[in-house]
């Protein structure tokens, strides 16, 4: 007789129940939606989806349905085309607001309320953009070696010793022009940092100091690089109002940014990569623009710079008020014009009210300065090296004295929004650099979802096909493992939240290929234990035990090898190494336990003349 | 439904001789090509520009080429990708460009000559990230064949584990040959399908090695030829079905699933035949070379499961 204990009938059944139910929420698709939620993370007032709604029925857009949650309205559509309709139009009637593009899953409240989610799409099916940044650490090094070449020129200074510190590749050095300083230079250097290699070196005859990182402060340093950038592009990301987005650090020096659902990879890509800061400048107007660009040299105490369309300006040399000294930028409207609102601190607030007392009515101008990484090669080496490119992008009167608070006219809504998204978005500390970019449009995954779904619905039914037709009623035992082995790894991935890419699915279709070969051994054993002529129980009996070590061992060096993929892969192989060993571990469940406890249930407990396995007959 | 009626007897051992020397050609010809021809690297390992563009109406891949070298961006390769509408171009490492202005120039050039045209997917990877994709590639390979080997030494001792691992080495220099004597691109997703062929290979390979193991401890008479010889028809049935079930799924994602995997279908499709081919003979005939004994195949654990009856 073979027959299961109890627990374990339920263990199999409550697995596959269980796992039936965490699987259920991708039944449902889902719908193209609009996600709005307030720029400053408040949340939405009650009259706010009023006003979507009734501006969505101006422009005769139809929506499915709208729902609030918490900081958060969701507003569904019935097809792309509206939702994308709809996102110019809400923008418009929303300032102060994100509107991001998104999916929302169709799940019923009675599986959500649960915590229930179906599987999170990867880029390649849901569309977005992908991007991949490199921190230039040698620019943190040296950003950083600079604070210690100030810091000492400072106390030396102080001390009144003369000197010529100078940041040098990495080591900042410390001639002393006197040598009757040296010693009082020594104690100052040797007091810095208890860390630092100092050394003592002469340098074109002077004597003095040679001071270098510790390998430790290195680390620490470039650590500190990377989870900074990260934290801006967090930022910078939140800011472009993205759903689901991922901002994270992968190998040593570079952040993976995923924006699911974006279309337009050029505006990401402004607000990401460009460090943005200001400048507020008096202008010149006492002397001609277009003089000092034919004599290509500017006046004295001006500097010669070019607007957006690339007429000459000419600016004041002295700065009011620098980028470091705002504090906020936000868009919005003043008396139906699209402005910034720009808040300063303290130190630049007192700037401003001296200049605007001083000089009303005149021409205040703000200069963009935008300083952009790129890659060069220099000698066969690839090279981090970063451009500036300054631009004139308004100029106003003055209107009226001010100092902390005060707004940016005469930009359209588009510049505005972008202007004031970098302004507040702060400056990058370390320079990065784009070095992977990836886009995917909306409708190339649509079809690649099709795609998948039909690659494995195909290969599905022809493997349970030909299962039946080789093995009968066994084979029809096989296909149930394998439907719930599929409907197991649907759950993981959605218990899990990783999320599914096309290679994935192309792992979940290796699987169920593979996933039939634990079964093949055991019923293959079976038939040859029935052929050897012992009794249809023993045959099952035998077939399962000795076809285990078997199963297991060939299991184990292929999770090995899906394992090493996982943990060395990024990307298209990381997605298929995930599907590939969820596979491998839960069809070793269903094809030796579940189909043993079906197979247990129809023939175990009676006594058999024979077995539906195909193949020869057994003799009873 | 059977395969064979009872338990066949082809006498695999005896024609290994065969095996052999079709292994070596194939090898030969695989590194004659590799060294040759190379392989042709995708962007994610060369760096470069990939871009997939539909039309409405068929893509004119003349005019495309055309367009886009008069507008400075080299020689770009053009290929229908699926459907006659839509096109793959790829152009090489472009210097002082960053990925967005690339984009927004050869998008720029490409709609001067026919607007209909939509971008839907674009791939920018610098050439530096493909050096560290190949060295990643080449360690995890490494890394998996290593803790393999550790494993089956575990379990079958190190003429088996030796065995296992050249059968392993073999699929992988006649799968990456095949890519080099073909051409046909090799990218990221190739590398998965590779390491998911050394996965199932490896699979076959010790449940023939388990079969033999096995039938050392039965058949304490027979030469260790006859065993083995045995041991493979034993699981002949079940070789090829699973060959069959996977190739079946295989065959639908090469079919149905678009351009986009169909390259890795294939990788797969190939790795299952080479994988089936190499655990019957390379694996097995290895592991005879090294005149394999019972001594050589009991675990250095005694397992309970297969004491059983």
């Amino acid at each position: 007789m073979n027959r299961y204990p109890l627990w374990k009938n339920l263990l199999v059944a409550g697995v596959v129940l269980f796992g039936a139910i965490i699987a259920a929420p991708n039944l449902f698709g889902d719908d193209p939606a609009l996600q709005i939620t307030r720029e400053d993370g408040a949340p939405l007032a009650a009259a706010t989806i009023d006003v979507v709604t009734s501006a969505l029925a101006a422009a005769e857009i139809e929506f499915l349905s709208t729902e609030v949650d918490g900081g958060a309205a969701l507003v569904r559509f019935g097809n792309v085309e509206s939702q994308l309709a709809a996102s110019t139009v809400v923008r418009e009637e929303l300032p102060f607001h994100v509107v991001a593009l998104t999916l929302a899953p169709r799940t019923p409240v009675l599986l959500s309320a649960l915590g229930l989610q179906p599987m999170s799409l990867g880029l390649d099916l849901r569309g977005g953009v992908h991007f991949l940044y490199q921190v230039d650490l040698d620019t943190a090094l040296t950003q950083y070696l600079q604070t210690f070449e100030s810091d000492i020129r400072a106390r030396l200074r102080e001390a009144g010793i003369r000197n010529r510190v100078r940041v040098n590749g990495d080591f900042v050095e410390v001639p002393i022009v006197d040598r009757e300083q040296l010693d009082a230079a020594g104690d100052i250097v040797y007091s810095l940092d208890p860390l630092l290699n100092i050394s003592s070196a002469t340098f074109d005859g002077d004597p003095g100091f040679r001071i270098a990182l510790a390998p430790m402060q290195v680390t620490e340093r470039q650590n500190f690089a990377i989870q900074q950038n990260t934290i801006t592009l967090r930022n910078r990301v939140n800011e472009l109002g993205v759903a689901e987005p991922v901002v994270q650090r992968q190998g040593i020096d570079r952040i993976l940014v995923q924006l699911p659902g974006v279309q337009d990879p050029s505006q990401a890509e402004r607000i990401l990569g460009a460090t943005a800061t200001l400048e507020f400048r008096l202008v010149d107007t006492e002397n001609d623009p277009f003089d000092a660009e034919r004599r290509g040299r500017a006046p004295l105490n001006s500097i010669l710079r070019f607007d957006t369309s690339g007429v000459p300006v000419l600016l004041r040399r002295d700065v009011i008020v620098s980028g470091d000294q705002l504090t906020d930028a936000t868009f919005g409207y003043s008396q139906g014009q699209p402005a910034v609102f720009v808040r300063l601190n303290n130190q630049g607030a007192n700037r401003m009210l001296e200049v605007t007392q001083a000089n009303l009515n005149r021409m205040m101008a703000v200069l963009f300065i935008e300083e952009k990484p790129e890659i060069i090669e220099r000698d066969g080496e690839q090279i981090m090296r970063t451009t500036r490119e300054e631009t004139v992008i308004n100029q106003a009167t003055i209107r009226g004295v001010f100092s902390s608070r005060f707004q940016i006219t005469g930009v359209s809504p588009f510049e505005g929004q972008d202007l004031a998204l970098m302004l507040r978005a702060g400056a990058l500390a370390t320079p990065i650099v784009k070095v992977e970019e990836r886009t995917i449009g909306p409708s190339l995954g649509q079809d690649n979802i099709e795609r998948g779904r039909n690659a494995v619905v195909l290969g599905f039914l022809l493997v349970v096909i030909f299962m039946t037709l080789y093995y009968r009623v066994f084979g029809l035992i096989a296909n149930l493992a394998l439907f719930a082995n599929l409907v197991l790894i649907i759950a993981l991935l959605s218990l899990l939240q990783a999320s599914l890419t096309l290679p994935g699915i192309a792992g979940i279709v290796l699987t169920v290929g593979m996933a039939v070969d634990a079964n093949v051994l055991i019923f293959e054993r079976i038939r040859e234990e029935l052929r050897n002529g012992n009794s249809p129980q023993a045959s099952i009996r035998a077939g399962y035990d000795k076809a285990f070590s078997t199963i297991a061992d060939a299991n184990i060096t292929t999770l090995i090898a899906a394992v090493v993929l996982f943990a060395f892969g990024t990307g298209p192989v990381k997605g298929f190494a995930i599907t590939l060993t969820l596979g491998i571990v839960t069809s070793m469940f269903t094809a030796i336990i579940g189909t043993r406890a079906v197979v247990n249930l129809i023939y175990g407990s009676r006594q058999v003349g024979s077995l539906s396995i195909g193949g020869q007959a057994a003799p009873a | 439904m059977s395969l064979f009626g009872k338990t066949p007897s082809f006498d695999f051992m005896g024609k290994r001789r065969l095996a052999e020397v079709l292994s070596v050609i194939l090898i030969v010809v695989s590194f004659g090509s590799l060294f040759i021809r190379g392989l042709n690297f995708g962007i994610d390992f060369t760096g470069g520009v990939l871009l997939e563009v539909a039309y409405e109406g068929t893509a004119d891949l003349a005019e495309i080429r055309e367009v886009l070298t008069e507008a400075g961006f080299g020689t770009p390769l053009v290929q229908n990708f699926g459907t006659a509408d839509e096109a793959l171009i790829r152009l090489p490492p472009q210097e002082n460009q960053d990925g967005g202005e690339i984009r927004d120039n050869v998008l720029g050039a490409l709609q001067a000559s026919d607007p209909t045209v939509e971008l839907r997917r674009i791939e920018f990877v610098e050439s530096q990230v493909g050096e560290d994709l190949t060295e990643q590639g080449s360690l995890a390979m490494l890394i998996a064949l290593i803790l393999i080997f550790i494993y089956v030494m575990l379990r079958f001792r190190w003429k088996f584990a030796a065995g296992a691992i050249a059968a392993l080495v073999h699929d992988v220099v006649l799968l990456v040959g095949y890519f080099s004597v073909f051409g046909i691109g090799f990218d990221l997703t190739i590398v998965a399908a590779i390491l998911a062929t050394i996965g199932y290979s490896l699979n076959d390979t010790i449940v023939v090695f388990d079969r033999i193991r096995e039938n050392f401890r039965i058949m304490r008479r027979g030469s260790a030829v006859d065993i083995i010889n045995t041991s493979i028809n034993q699981m002949l049935a079940r070789t090829l079905i699973t060959a069959v079930t996977t190739l079946l799924v295989l065959i639908s994602l090469f079919v149905l699933g678009g351009e986009a995997v169909s390259g890795f279908a294939l990788a797969l499709i190939v790795g299952i035949v080479v994988g089936t081919y190499s655990s019957i003979y390379i694996a097995s005939a290895l592991a005879l070379a090294l005149d394999v004994s019972p001594a050589d195949l009991m675990p250095v654990k005694r397992e309970e499961v297969d004491e059983l009856p």
